[in-house]
């Protein structure tokens, strides 16, 4: 049997292809689903095509305001959890200290417990100080969960770092800070770029956190939770098709640059 | 991704060791301090907080005092263990489909992909860029009652095992065991997939060549050589899925029914609706107990102690 045998050949590549049709499946889903035109207020099952929603993107109440409010939180805690993470890497890698140990701890520990129990132990914290829920606590929170993924993306890239680079730089005079802002910083960039996106996409899609200590204040995944038991607007997959779709053009373009530098430093 | 796998303490030798000024000796403090405290004020003390509010008695309305109640952990785990062991049993269960599931394509995107393996690798991410939240939401659509997948599943008489095996209920997927789970395995595959890929990519193409060479069939090549070399992947991937899945409120709460319930809705719920903060606090500390002893124990037995 011939096809057998080629089925026996390629059951990796199947078997992969078909995970991948497994994540892909949903994200096909939502942008199917943003040409639809439901009866009721829930937009899970299939009437007719329209492109209504994609005309008035901004037409549910409230909707645009939360996605507003998850950009700028997004974009504080990214500022924050890099600034504050990169220095902690580059401490890390770069010198000797005490209690290097506990601090590796405190920063594995995060990323090593169930988000709900961190979103629980800060919010006990925020009522006990009396602290007002809403935006600053959930960019709190948000810089705090950060900050861990921040410190792994850095240290990996700054340890993979050739440290003859700075001293060459030190023996031709440049000054600790010029050897820092012109080789060290610039090297450690991709790292640092990394972490910043990771912290970027961590706290513009974080929910579990968010929902403890975010009180009265609504940011975009909140607001599609509460759709969820309210009725679901075609224009949350509006959006979430667009992100889908920015987030893919981004990152290939963001390739494709990368190869042809390649390509032209080869040549 | 790779975060456990990098989060290893760094290697002593490469340290550069540095003579000079009291000020000198004193910048890798100034380096960490403001990073560090954040942890120490926000991550650290909200512990402690938890902690003295788990021993707590008393109500909303008068207040709440330190009496040293432990009996709250009891009582808490007695009525919500039921909650517990579904956690732990549906997280394990996603944890192990998301192994068998994203194994392939971790392999196929480091072996087969050739000249494709950025433009997989993009689509294995891309999804992460629409709210999780939405993408959830779209398996409602899909596992819908009477729609394709169910009535596919139910002519090829596949509802009618997992029925008998009490993963679903007569006709229908959602709000069902079946349905959580399938949420949570797809909504933590990249975390099992990308430290797989990143294990397996490392691996030296020729190790399998010289598998070859020695009489190794593919099989014996993938089981001696290729899956243990890709095990660092394997723990930190297990780990990456495990511990936030076995927190999860998302997928109980939107694809399951009452009967669903994980332990992260309960803690929710304590919180948010019923405001029973003894009860909360100290449920929450009984899951991160829980996690933190299997994290651990998973970790001495899988022989890889420089992942934490």
């Amino acid at each position: 049997m011939p096809i057998l045998k080629w089925l026996r050949r390629n059951l990796v590549v199947i078997a992969g292809l078909a995970t991948l049709a497994y994540l892909i499946l949903p994200n096909v889903v939502v942008m199917v689903f943003s040409f639809n035109k439901p009866n009721g207020r829930f937009n899970y099952s299939w009437t007719r095509f329209s492109t209504d929603a994609w005309q008035d993107p901004c037409g549910v109440a409230d909707m645009c305001g939360s996605l507003s409010l998850s950009l700028q939180i997004a974009l504080w805690a990214t500022i924050g959890s890099t600034v504050l993470g990169a220095m902690i890497a580059f401490a890390l890698v770069r010198y000797r200290f005490r209690a290097r140990g506990a601090i590796n701890s405190l920063i594995f520990l995060p990323m090593a417990m169930p988000e709900v129990v961190m979103a629980a132990s800060l919010l006990t914290l925020f009522l006990n100080m009396g602290a007002q829920l809403g935006f600053w606590t959930i960019l709190i929170a948000h810089i705090m969960f950060c900050l861990s993924f921040v410190v792994t993306a850095v240290k990996a890239r700054v340890m993979s770092m050739d440290p003859r680079l700075e001293e060459a730089a030190r023996d031709l005079y440049a000054g600790p800070v010029q050897t820092f802002l012109r080789v060290t910083l610039p090297i450690a960039s991709p790292g640092i770029a990394a972490g910043a996106l990771l912290a970027f996409a961590l706290s513009f899609d974080d929910f579990i956190i968010t929902n403890f200590n975010a009180g009265s204040t609504v940011t975009f995944p909140m607001f599609v939770w509460g759709s969820a038991q309210r009725g679901t607007p075609v224009q949350i997959n509006v959006i979430g098709t667009a992100m889908f779709i920015i987030a893919v053009v981004v990152v290939t373009a963001g390739q494709f640059i990368a190869n042809r530098r390649k390509n032209s430093a080869k040549a | 991704m790779t975060a456990l796998a990098e989060a290893a303490p760094s290697r002593q030798g490469d340290l550069p060791v540095r003579k000079g000024s009291t000020r000198k000796r004193l910048v890798p403090y100034w380096l960490l301090l403001p990073g560090i405290l954040w942890l120490i004020v926000f991550f650290a003390l909200p512990m402690v907080y938890q902690a003295s509010t788990s021993v707590q008695t008393g109500s909303l309305e008068k207040g709440f005092q330190v009496t040293w109640h432990f009996q709250t952990y009891w009582d808490a785990f007695k009525e919500y263990y039921p909650q517990f062991v579904r956690s732990l049993l549906y997280a394990g269960t996603a944890t192990l489909l998301c192994l068998l599931l994203g194994y392939p394509l971790a392999y196929l995107i480091a072996f087969k992909a050739g000249r494709w393996r950025n433009i997989v690798l993009v689509l294995v991410i891309a999804p992460f860029f629409t709210s999780f939240l939405i993408r959830t939401l779209a398996w409602k659509t899909i596992l819908a009652d009477g729609g394709p997948v169910v009535h596919a599943l139910s002519s090829l008489h596949v509802l009618d095992v997992t029925s008998w095996l009490g993963w679903t209920e007569g006709n229908r997927v959602l709000a069902t065991p079946m349905a959580v789970v399938c949420g949570l395995t797809y909504n933590f595959l990249p975390f099992m997939i990308l430290p797989l890929y990143t294990s397996l990519e490392r691996i030296d193409s020729r190790l399998h060549e010289a598998a070859g060479d020695l009489y190794a069939t593919p099989a014996t090549t993938f089981r001696k050589v290729t899956f243990p070399l890709s095990m660092p992947g394997v723990v930190s991937g297990t780990l990456l899925t495990f511990i936030p899945a076995s927190g999860d409120y998302v997928n109980a709460e939107l694809l399951g029914s009452t009967d669903q319930k994980m332990v992260g809705n309960v803690i929710q719920s304590q919180f948010l609706r019923v405001l029973d903060y003894p009860t909360a606090a100290a449920l929450s500390f009984i899951l991160m107990a829980i996690v933190l002893v299997m994290v651990t124990v998973y970790i001495r037995r899988a022989g890889t102690e420089d992942l934490v």
